[in-house]
Parts: structure tokens; C-alpha cells; sequence
């Protein structure tokens, strides 16, 4: 087990590197840099020098091969300097989000957890019932409404609702307070985008666990267990669902990392001040520092969590451990 | 019901309100003392300073902290020639034949951190904006080519003196973003402001979370009694347009203050009725098209006058302006300025002629003539809705109707400026958007491409930019006037370099509660909050 988990520690750095090099690239493609976007953005009179000095100050002047050593040096130090838009830490401006994105993705998966494994649990052992084909819409609905969309409805519902309820119409805060301020302003604030994004989250893995508990309940060692005379219930607990949640880990464990870097539009919708609406402004505006660091934080995030799935998927199934 | 009437109708409702409630000629105790107003700003400025910075992201939170030395006169915003005292006491009569201008200023006004300010304040201020040191970096450079110098004469006076008298050179003054910060924080550091903020306007910043918002406190010890009648401000960052005009309906703001186009002004007032107010002016900001004079064949310039001639100006206004945030029709000055021209003189020149048929049987014509009766080419355009995409797709039709076929390529705005300041393009759409309405500067973004300010035409006009200098240094207004005519024509008609499409509409729906502020024809200008209080 230990020399498993240094091996996965180490297949780390590679793709950290690649990932690295490819957003360097990718960026310096994009015609335009930042300082004419600042300088020029407000249709003002501009000094070209101005623009100059400003590539300076950046260090946007260098070679590539410089640009790319000193992220590289800097992410190795875990400094990663100061946002060109802001000129401002960012460190500082990513933990300012962090604590945010973190919070809607842990309650978005908690929704779907609490929502995918009973509901698809209930389709498969109610297999072509009502209660299935119930299930399945439901599931495909989510999957077919994007989140962001659902988002907007939520927010016309609520304005229209509380009008119509209350006479003057109420929408979830746009300004962000931390939980352990505010709890209930935090939560009428957090609530409606982790909904939103929980359900077409939990679609996929409601589906998902369908489908696996239907066929660990076709093998051989199910139907042993109910000649055993063993009932319906401590199958399914004991037996069936164990087995059948190691691709539904797979799936929530990739939606958890997408949720922390890729709620661009629905953060937009709710205005929630998080990574995906920074990711967004750091690529519109170029700043080529900010997004270089996001997109090492979110590879790290997805590295990282695909790690957690793998030790989860140990702990699941014992055969993994001694391969 | 249509927002036009709908917009009538509120104004009357509002108009009564506002002009007994807003400024002079209303009892002082009418208006309300404290409250909190929150509003919603679209974007956040890349630094604080306001000497370096160009957006609008900027002016929103942060000039309620500063002072300025002259600005627009906050009772009558709509005037382009209306500017009062901030921080100097009278208005100064200039001396030297128009070169010398002294002003004096109030005495005992202090910073938010208690110090004093005085007149070398506000000449460390000006002279970073006009003679920045090396390292740093201001945006207003091009403004004050007139001024020799800026010298303090005591600790409260100080002397502009000009290279040549100059009409522009007022409205310059008061551009919003001349910040007065503090010498002894400029001497420290020079790029202090960047990051941080103290001045002496009617409110101090409390603070402010990166994305989030910026929040500001009522100053006791501003320097106009009894005001700000608000305790504070709270301005929050919001991207989307959507989520702005929810957030007024949903009452988690009070206002935003950019504007936003009639459907959503539309939708608040239904949605809303009495507790919405909405004001509407013309915009210091127009959306113009500009032909790559360098490129084949829109290097002769019948091509370039076709494509002026075949856009209905005069009907697009009555038409867009239901669906986008434009209107007014007008050339190259703002045209509610004295300088702009008259719709008799407007309707003289190449694209305002009010026969259209006429105008577009002379655009094929000269089409024809030029060998390309069935021209095609590339539209370059920024990838935003409003006002951008709409007038593009309107004048892709336009030129439709005179046989030119036309493939509108997007792109956000990186790359679209790329691509216009590299003259990669056939035609491109442009926009001039300034604050201060200052004609003789502001089309300063028709000259030649080596005079800089932004103009992407790839052409040389000597005569254009010689007319440029000699009405900049005029103080005849009459003169003034005669040359700018002269240069609208010579821009538009006679040798077609670029064109104006429509001028902006700005539409500002906010909470009836609102109290005190004044729409103005720059989403730049007023802004300092100093007036306005809230009727809850």
C-alpha cells in the first residue's frame, strides 16, 4: 500500500510540469496582452510609452524561455507572484475565492451524494417499476438542464414567489459572508447554486449507480447470498451497494475537482465571487500569471483528488491493495 | 405597453420628484440623512489609481473618495460646458491671453488621515497626471499637450501655465479621473495609490475584498457642511447583466450606474412599477466603423464613402434604439455639444443625407464606378452584445442593400484589439467613450495614425491633423466652431477615413428611493455620492 501511494505521489510532478508548459503556451497564443487591455479597454487617450512601461514593469519584455523558468522557479517556491491585473499577491487573491469554491463544492456533493446513491439505489432494486421510470426522468432532467440555466430559474422563481407571497420580491445576497459569520445569510446565499449544481451533478451519478448496483445484482455471489435465504435489505447494504459504488467514487470525485475551478457560469448567475469566476477574468484580461497559477491549482486539485479515489477505491475493494 | 411611454410616463412621475428633491430649489431639511446605499458595478479596475487607470470600474467605487479641483457642475450634469469649484473656491478668469490660470483653494480641507491639504498636494497630484516620473504611468498624458507647467504659489494657491491658450484645456481639468492624492504619500511612493486609498472626497474607504466589493464610510469632516447625507456606500462587483438588473429588482442594490438597455429597464418597470425610477441621457460614447485605408479597396475613397452612404443613420436611431443602448444621431462632437454640428449641416454630409434612396443610389454608384459593385469583406467586431454585436448585425443589412456582402467576424476583446491595432482587418468597429465631453481632444481619434490617440484607420491627413492643432489652440470659439465643421466633413464625407455609427443612449433604471443624483452623459461623471441620499 505505501509503495502504491509514493508511485501515485510521484506521477504527480510529470503531468504538473506538462500541465505547466501547456497553459504557458496556450496563453502566450492568445492575441492581445494586458497592458493594452488595461490601457485601452476604457477608450481613453493612451500613451503608447505607457503601454511600454507597463510591459515592462510585468516583465512581459523577457524571452519566453525566461517567462516560462521564473513561473516554473516561482511555482517550485510556492510563490507565485502577483496577479498582472491587479498587481496584487496571488496567493491572496486565490484564497479570497477558495474558501468560497470549496464551501458550494462540498454541499454540491453532499446533494448529490444524499440524492444519487438512494434514488438510483431505489431504480435498481425497483427495476421498470414507476418508481424507476420516476427516478430516471428525474435524472435525465438534470442531466439535460445545464446548472447554470437552473440557476436563472431558481433566482426568477424565488423573485416572482416571495412578490406574489410577500409583496415585495426577495432573491438570494450577491455579497458573500463567511459561514461561521453569518450562518444563515451564508446559507441563503450558498444554498440555491449548490442545488442547482447538486442535482445535475447527482443526475449523473443517480445513473451511474443504477446501472452498477443492476449488474452486481445479476453475479453469482448476489444470487448465493439470497439462496442463503439472506433478505433484500442486507443484500443490497452488505453485498451489492459496496461494490457497486466504486465507478460512482470515480464519477463524484471528477465532478468534485470540476466543481472547484469550473462553476464559471454559475457562479456568474449567483454572483458568487469564486475560482471559476477569477478563471474567467484572469484569461478575459490576460493575466497570464493568475491563470497559469489557477489552472496549477486546479490540475493539482484533480491530481489530487483522483489520488483520494484511488485510496477510496482500495479501501472499497481489498483486491486493489495487493495488485 | 412600450418602453417608450413607459419611460415617459415614469419621468413624469419622477421629474416632479426629482426637481423638488434632488438639488436647489428644495428646502434643505427635505432630504434624508443616513442609510447605506449599495450598488452594483460590472467589472473591477485593475488598480486604484485613478491617474493610470481608464475604466469606469474605477470611477464607480472609488471617486467618493477623493477630491477633484474643478468638476462638472453636479446640478446639471447634461451641460458639456457647465463646470463648478470642488477644491478651489472660485471659478479663476485666466490671465496672459488665456495662458495663465490660478486658482485658489479652500482653506482647512483635510485628508482621511487628518492631515492637511494644500496646494503642493494638488500639484504633486497634477504633475504625476501630466509629467509622470519614470516607472510610472499615466493615461492622461495626451490631454494636457497645452500645459508648461504647475507650480504651487503659496499653500493655497496654484498656477497652470500654458504652452498656448486652449479651449480644451478646462474640461481636462475636470476629467474625473484627476484624483487628489497626498504629496507626503506620493513622495513616499510614487505607486502608493495603486494599491491603497486616502484622499479627502465625502466618503473614507473602510475596505474592500478582491472581486467582491468596496465599501466606503461617511467623511465627518468633509468640507461641504451637511453633506454626505449617506453614512455609507457599498459597492459590489457583479459580471453579468443579468444578475445586476435582478439584484435592483431584488432590491440587493439600489442602483448601477453604467446603464442598461431599454428591455431591461423595460422588464424593472414592470416588474417594479412605482419603486422604479428611470433616467435617460445622451452618451459621450459612440460605436464608429473604420475601413483599413492601407488595404485594398478600401485604399480609394469612393469605396469608403459607399459604405457611409449606404447606412440609414437617421432610421437605425428610431429602430435600435428599442433593442441596444444607442440613438442619438450625430458626427464626430458630441452632439448636444455647441461645437457639434446642426441636423441642417449634419444632413449635408456623405451617410446623413434624409433621402436615403438618394444616398444609396450614389453609394452603388461609386461602388460601380470603383470597379467593385459586389464588394466583400470582413467585419471586425468585439464579441459584446450591447452595443456591439446588434449595430453590426444592422449594418451588415445596411450594406446588404447596396449590393456589399458582408461576413462579421467576433472576437473578445483581446483579440479584437489585437487585430486593430496590428490594421489586421478590412473594416473594424471602433468605439470612442470619454468622460469629460471635450470635442476638441475626444476626436483626436481621427487623426493620423503617427499622432497616436488611438486611431486605426492606417491613413496620413495632414490637413486633418493641422485643423486638429489650430482649433486646440484657438480660444475663438466661432473659429472653433467653423473648424470642427470643416473637420467633420473632411473625416465623414470628403475623404471618408472612419464614420460614426450611433451615438450611445445611457438608461440608468434604479430604486425610486434614490435621491440626489443626476444622470449625466458619461457613466464617468458624477459620481462622487457627495448629494445623494436615500428616501426609504
Amino acid at each position: 500500500m505505501y509503495q502504491y501511494i509514493v508511485k501515485r505521489l510521484l506521477l504527480m510532478i510529470p503531468t504538473l510540469l506538462g500541465a505547466a508548459l501547456l497553459v504557458f503556451v496556450l496563453m502566450r497564443l492568445i492575441p492581445g496582452d494586458v497592458c493594452v487591455l488595461r490601457m485601452v479597454g476604457g477608450a481613453g487617450y493612451v500613451d503608447p510609452k505607457a503601454i511600454e512601461q507597463c510591459r515592462i514593469d510585468l516583465g512581459l519584455n523577457r524571452t519566453y524561455v525566461i517567462q516560462f523558468l521564473d513561473f516554473i522557479w516561482g511555482f517550485i517556491r510556492f510563490d507565485l507572484g502577483n496577479s498582472m491585473w491587479t498587481g496584487r499577491p496571488i496567493v491572496e487573491e486565490i484564497s479570497l475565492r477558495f474558501e468560497l469554491s470549496l464551501q458550494i463544492a462540498l454541499m454540491a456533493t453532499l446533494t448529490a451524494i444524499l440524492l444519487a446513491i438512494p434514488l438510483g439505489t431505489i431504480s435498481a432494486v425497483k427495476q421498470n417499476t414507476w418508481i424507476d421510470y420516476a427516478v430516471r426522468g428525474f435524472s435525465i432532467a438534470g442531466i439535460a438542464m445545464p446548472s447554470f440555466w437552473l440557476g436563472i430559474l431558481i433566482i426568477l422563481g424565488l423573485l416572482i414567489t416571495t412578490k406574489g407571497l410577500f409583496g415585495s420580491p426577495w432573491m438570494p445576497p450577491i455579497k458573500y459572508v463567511p459561514l461561521w459569520v453569518d450562518p444563515l445569510y451564508n446559507l441563503s446565499m450558498t444554498i440555491f447554486p449548490a442545488l442547482a449544481t447538486g442535482y445535475r451533478y447527482s443526475a449523473v451519478a443517480t445513473r451511474m449507480t443504477r446501472s452498477a448496483l443492476l449488474e452486481v445484482l445479476r453475479e453469482d455471489y448476489v444470487r448465493t447470498a439470497r439462496a442463503k435465504g439472506l433478505i433484500q435489505k442486507l443484500i443490497i447494504r452488505r453485498h451489492a451497494l459496496k461494490n457497486a459504488l466504486l465507478p460512482v467514487v470515480t464519477i463524484i470525485g471528477i465532478e468534485f475537482a470540476f466543481l472547484m475551478g469550473g462553476l464559471v457560469v454559475t457562479e456568474q448567475v449567483f454572483n458568487l465571487n469564486g475560482l471559476g469566476k477569477l478563471f474567467v477574468a484572469s484569461v478575459t484580461n490576460h493575466d497570464y500569471a493568475m491563470t497559469q497559477a489557477l489552472v496549477m491549482l486546479v490540475v493539482a486539485i484533480f491530481v489530487f483528488t483522483n489520488f483520494v479515489v484511488d485510496i477510496i477505491y482500495a479501501w472499497l475493494d481489498p483486491r486493489i491493495r495487493y495488485r | 405597453m412600450k418602453f417608450s411611454h413607459l419611460t415617459r410616463t415614469i419621468f413624469t412621475a419622477a421629474a416632479g420628484l426629482a426637481l423638488a428633491a434632488a438639488f436647489g430649489g428644495s428646502p434643505a431639511d427635505a432630504q434624508k440623512r443616513g442609510g447605506t446605499m449599495t450598488f452594483v458595478v460590472p467589472d473591477e479596475p485593475p488598480s486604484w489609481d485613478g491617474h493610470r487607470e481608464t475604466t469606469f470600474a474605477l470611477i464607480h467605487p472609488f471617486a467618493p473618495f477623493y477630491s477633484l479641483l474643478i468638476k462638472v457642475n453636479p446640478d446639471n450634469p447634461s451641460s458639456p460646458t457647465d463646470f463648478v469649484c470642488d477644491l478651489c473656491t472660485e471659478f479663476p478668469k485666466p490671465t496672459d491671453g488665456g495662458k495663465n490660470w490660478t486658482f485658489k483653494l479652500r482653506q482647512g480641507v483635510k485628508f482621511h488621515d487628518g492631515t492637511a491639504l494644500t496646494a503642493h498636494d494638488v500639484v504633486a497630484s497634477y504633475k504625476k497626471i501630466i509629467f509622470p516620473p519614470q516607472g510610472t504611468t499615466s493615461a492622461r498624458v495626451a490631454y494636457f499637450t497645452m500645459v508648461e507647467s504647475v507650480t504651487a504659489k503659496d499653500n493655497h494657491t496654484v498656477e497652470f501655465k500654458l504652452k498656448y491658450p486652449s479651449g480644451a484645456f478646462i474640461p481636462a481639468l475636470a476629467t474625473p479621473y484627476n484624483f487628489i492624492y497626498s504629496k507626503a504619500k506620493l513622495d513616499q511612493d510614487i505607486r502608493w495609490y495603486e494599491k491603497n486609498v486616502m484622499g479627502s472626497g465625502p466618503f473614507r474607504f473602510v475596505g474592500r475584498e478582491a472581486g467582491a466589493f468596496v465599501k466606503g464610510e461617511r467623511n465627518k469632516d468633509f468640507y461641504i457642511k451637511d453633506r454626505p447625507y449617506l453614512d455609507g456606500f457599498e459597492a459590489i462587483f457583479s459580471s453579468k447583466q443579468a444578475v445586476r438588473v435582478q439584484a435592483i429588482r431584488g432590491d440587493r442594490a439600489a442602483i448601477e450606474f453604467r446603464g442598461f438597455p431599454p428591455k431591461s429597464a423595460e422588464d424593472l418597470v414592470k416588474a417594479l412599477g412605482k419603486d422604479i425610477t428611470v433616467q435617460e441621457s445622451p452618451w459621450n460614447c459612440v460605436l464608429l466603423f473604420t475601413p483599413n485605408s492601407k488595404k485594398k479597396p478600401f485604399d480609394d475613397v469612393r469605396v469608403r464613402r459607399a459604405l457611409s452612404l449606404a447606412v440609414d443613420r437617421w432610421g437605425g436611431s428610431k429602430s435600435l434604439s428599442q433593442i441596444a443602448i444607442v440613438k442619438p444621431v450625430g458626427g464626430v462632437a458630441y452632439p448636444d455639444h455647441p461645437l457639434a454640428p446642426s441636423k441642417a449641416e449634419l444632413e449635408k454630409i456623405a451617410g446623413y443625407w434624409p433621402d436615403i434612396n438618394k444616398s444609396r443610389a450614389e453609394a452603388r454608384r461609386l461602388l460601380a464606378e470603383a470597379g467593385v459593385p459586389n464588394l466583400k469583406f470582413t467585419l471586425n467586431n468585439r464579441a459584446i452584445d450591447q452595443p456591439y454585436t446588434i449595430v453590426g448585425t444592422w449594418l451588415i443589412d445596411q450594406w446588404r442593400q447596396v449590393g456589399i456582402t458582408v461576413e462579421q467576424k467576433m472576437d473578445p476583446t483581446g483579440p479584437f484589439y489585437a487585430k486593430l491595432r496590428g490594421s489586421d482587418f478590412d473594416v473594424s468597429m471602433d468605439f470612442n467613450c470619454q468622460s469629460v465631453i471635450n470635442p476638441l481632444l475626444d476626436i483626436g481619434k481621427f487623426l493620423s495614425a503617427d499622432k497616436g490617440n488611438e486611431s486605426y484607420g492606417g491613413y496620413t491627413d495632414r490637413t486633418l491633423d493641422k485643423m486638429f492643432e489650430d482649433m486646440n489652440r484657438t480660444g475663438d470659439v466661432a473659429e472653433q466652431k467653423k473648424l470642427m465643421l470643416a473637420f467633420e466633413k473632411r473625416v465623414l464625407d470628403e475623404e471618408a477615413r472612419s464614420f460614426v455609427t450611433l451615438w450611445w443612449n445611457r438608461i440608468i433604471p434604479h430604486r425610486s428611493y434614490v435621491k440626489g443624483w443626476k444622470v449625466s452623459p458619461s457613466h464617468y461623471l458624477n459620481q462622487d455620492l457627495t448629494h445623494v441620499w436615500l428616501d426609504k
